[in-house]
């Protein structure tokens, strides 16, 4: 019955296309019914995730948001009448085993990759599927080196085959800096931040430079250093200036102090954040945190469908932004992979791959679950993100922006 | 104005629980001449059982301080009861090397049994700040600088005026002499244990109402710092720790105000530096004689 609804679904899209695509179509089905039937009724997805060892939590979230969708699109028919086949393997988190993974599915035939998941295993990858010109889309790495060639010039041009389903660093700078312009009216920031680390510094410049665009002054920038307890003497400095919102681009704990020494200190602006805050309201008082706001990856609770989807597949609750976007990387890329399959071409051909690319670059207004994406000049999504407010010691969605 | 004023408020806030952990140092190096590097651990273990109390059993914030309080004492007094008293006639490095052991083991001790996470400790105390002027002085940081200048003045008291006082005097300046007069070593030496271990579970406390979190390596770098305003102050002395603790607070605060912060820990241990190469006997030590 599947068989027979998978192969009329595929005829029906076939009668859809130009009529010398159909025949190519035609004919790649009819070559390999005739041997061994495997390679044409499936399409080889390659999946690399580290799901065990350290930071496997990431890896796992991520390999069972991709997999929620695949087996979802397989249940619906696959794609152009074929089943989608994932190969997946684990890359305990090391860059060496994740070029292993890469090449044992590239000799598979697989012809696209979803992965991975940490920075240096992505990069890594990323090296190795430049050269095969392979499409890839990670789910999670945030780093500029997954699609810039060069990280710190990229003028040197991209990894075109590279995409990313997670919004990078400077991103979440930019965007909450425009959150304050808009919805906060603001016309003054101050920053806190760590200094000498890579996430907490990346939101602060992109968050400083796009204040200036927008006519924001920025009364000071206070640098703190890791393992620091007091932030008072730097507190104090932005009480006196009193400024509208106060950007803290760190880690829960860390921003659970801040917050507290704050009030303690006499500061009453507007708390600011990135993706390092959930869960910080375990860490400071209600009334101390009340109103300040910040933006995720995806706020719990925006889509309870897929939510519960999770829960009853694999018996646990999703635990943060990690498993929607493992669904959207699949989604996406499988988007692009349809559109190859829909111009009838030779799976794994060079000019497959390419079309596999081309869609996924063409991608615009594709609706995932962490946000409306379409593709920058860099591969990065350009999507809405999801903006948490802090009400009564909780953290709540409040829009996507 | 105001904000140096502010400022100075902030560092006299951290100095003081500087201050209450260096007379701990202080006291102990004063009666037996060892560094004790597991005293900035005893605030850890403090902090922990006010956090136990608040969050665990449900005390009242009163009930939670007396228990972060005396489990501290009672943790100092075992300590050296356990693992300073057998090696009491031993070399002095054997001594500080079992203090810097006692400190590995208690810090991840704790992280076994509770994990490296922090622990986050309810507000203990409420109270409304104080704004004179331009001037914001927070509920904690008056209670901070009372409560130390108060658990100071307390010391100050007993160590001056009552016979375990006169006797703590009287071992730190010859020990042998003292045993000699009738003074037993052993109640002396806990006594002074368990006062720099209160001292120590009072700084806990008054941490957690600016700091409200715990974690197993809080008190290594307090420890060390606190350390630097002993031997600023002039190690041994009871009135040098106390300034050498608010010395330590505001330079630290001046420092971070200056937009040095990155710079903070290093100008601490430069001012270490500094002070043994120029003056090593601190601000009021006494110059120690070579007894030949």
């Amino acid at each position: 019955m599947k068989k027979f609804l998978a192969l009329s679904m595929a005829a029906a899209m076939t009668l859809s296309l130009a009529a010398c695509s159909g025949g190519t179509s035609g004919s790649t089905s009819g070559s390999s019914t005739g041997s061994t039937g495997s390679d044409s009724n499936t399409i080889k997805i390659g999946l690399i995730a580290n799901t065990t060892g350290g930071n496997a939590q990431y890896g796992i979230a991520v390999k069972n948001g991709a997999m929620l969708y695949v087996d979802s699109l397989n249940e619906a028919g696959g794609i152009n009448g074929k089943q989608i086949e994932v190969i997946a393997y684990d890359d305990k988190g090391d860059p060496t085993e994740a070029a292993n993974a890469y090449n044992r599915m590239a000799d598979e035939g697989v012809t696209a990759v979803i992965g991975a998941v940490l920075t240096g295993t992505t990069v890594a990858v990323a090296d190795l599927a430049y050269n095969d010109n392979m499409p890839m889309i990670t789910a999670s790495a945030t780093a500029p080196s997954v699609t810039l060639l060069e990280p710190e010039d990229p003028s040197q041009g991209i990894r075109e085959n590279v995409f990313r389903a997670c919004f990078i660093d400077t991103f979440q700078g930019e965007k909450m800096a425009h959150y304050a312009a808009d919805r906060m009216g603001a016309q003054t920031a101050a920053v806190i931040f760590k200094t000498g680390d890579d996430y907490s510094e990346g939101l602060k410049n992109a968050f400083v430079e796009t204040c200036a665009e927008l006519g924001i002054t920025v009364t000071s920038e206070q640098g703190y250093a890791a393992g620091d307890v007091d932030f008072k003497a730097q507190l104090t400095t932005i009480a006196n200036e009193n400024p509208d919102v106060v950007f803290c681009p760190n880690y829960y704990e860390d921003d659970g102090m801040i917050v507290t020494q704050a009030r303690q200190v006499g500061v009453k602006s507007t708390f600011l954040g990135g993706d390092g805050w959930p869960g910080v309201a375990g860490y400071a008082s209600a009334e101390d945190l009340e109103g300040a706001a910040y933006c995720s990856g995806y706020g719990l609770g925006t889509n309870t469908e897929f939510e519960a989807s999770y829960e009853e597949k694999y018996g646990e609750p999703i635990t943060g932004m990690f498993e929607p976007l493992g669904y959207d990387a699949a989604l996406l890329i499988l988007d692009a992979v349809a559109s190859a399959e829909g111009q009838g071409l030779e799976a794994g051909s060079a000019d497959y791959k390419q079309a596999v690319i081309d869609a996924m670059k063409a991608t615009n207004g594709t609706e995932g679950l962490t946000g409306t994406f379409s593709f920058d000049e860099y591969n990065n999504p350009i999507k809405s993100v999801s903006m948490i407010k802090l009400e009564g010691g909780v953290e709540k969605f409040s829009e996507q922006y | 104005m105001s904000i140096v004023i502010n400022q100075l408020v902030n560092g006299l806030q951290s100095g003081s629980i500087y201050a209450l952990v260096a007379l701990g140092y202080s006291m102990v190096y004063g009666i037996i001449l060892l560094l004790n590097f597991a005293h900035g651990d005893i605030i850890m273990v403090g902090a922990y059982a006010a956090w136990m109390c608040m969050v665990n059993f449900q005390c009242h914030p009163i009930v939670s301080m007396i228990i972060a309080i005396v489990t501290s004492m009672v943790l100092g007094v075992v300590i050296e009861k356990v693992a300073y008293t057998p090696l009491r006639s031993a070399p002095r490095l054997s001594l500080l090397i079992t203090a810097i052991g006692i400190s590995f083991l208690l810090e991840n001790g704790f992280q076994l049994i509770f994990g490296a996470g922090a622990k986050t400790v309810p507000s203990m105390i409420t109270g409304s700040d104080i704004v004179l002027g331009g001037v914001h002085l927070s509920f904690p940081a008056v209670v901070t600088i009372v409560v130390s200048l108060i658990a100071m003045g307390v010391l100050t008291f007993l160590v001056q005026k009552t016979r375990l006082g006169k006797a703590m005097r009287a071992v730190s300046e010859d020990m042998g002499a003292a045993q000699l007069m009738g003074i037993s070593l052993n109640k002396t030496i806990s006594f002074t244990f368990a006062m720099g271990s209160a001292l120590a579970g009072i700084a806990s406390v008054l941490y957690l109402c600016s700091y409200p979190q715990a974690t197993p390596t809080m008190g290594s770098m307090l420890g060390l710092k606190a350390f630097v305003a002993a031997v600023l102050g002039g190690i041994g002395s009871i009135p040098g720790a106390m300034i050498g603790g608010f010395l330590i607070g505001i330079v630290e605060a001046l420092v971070s105000a200056v937009g040095l912060t990155v710079w903070r820990d290093g100008v601490v241990f430069a001012i270490l530096i500094v002070v043994l190469l120029v003056k090593p006997t601190g601000i009021l030590g006494k110059p120690v004689q070579e007894k030949v």
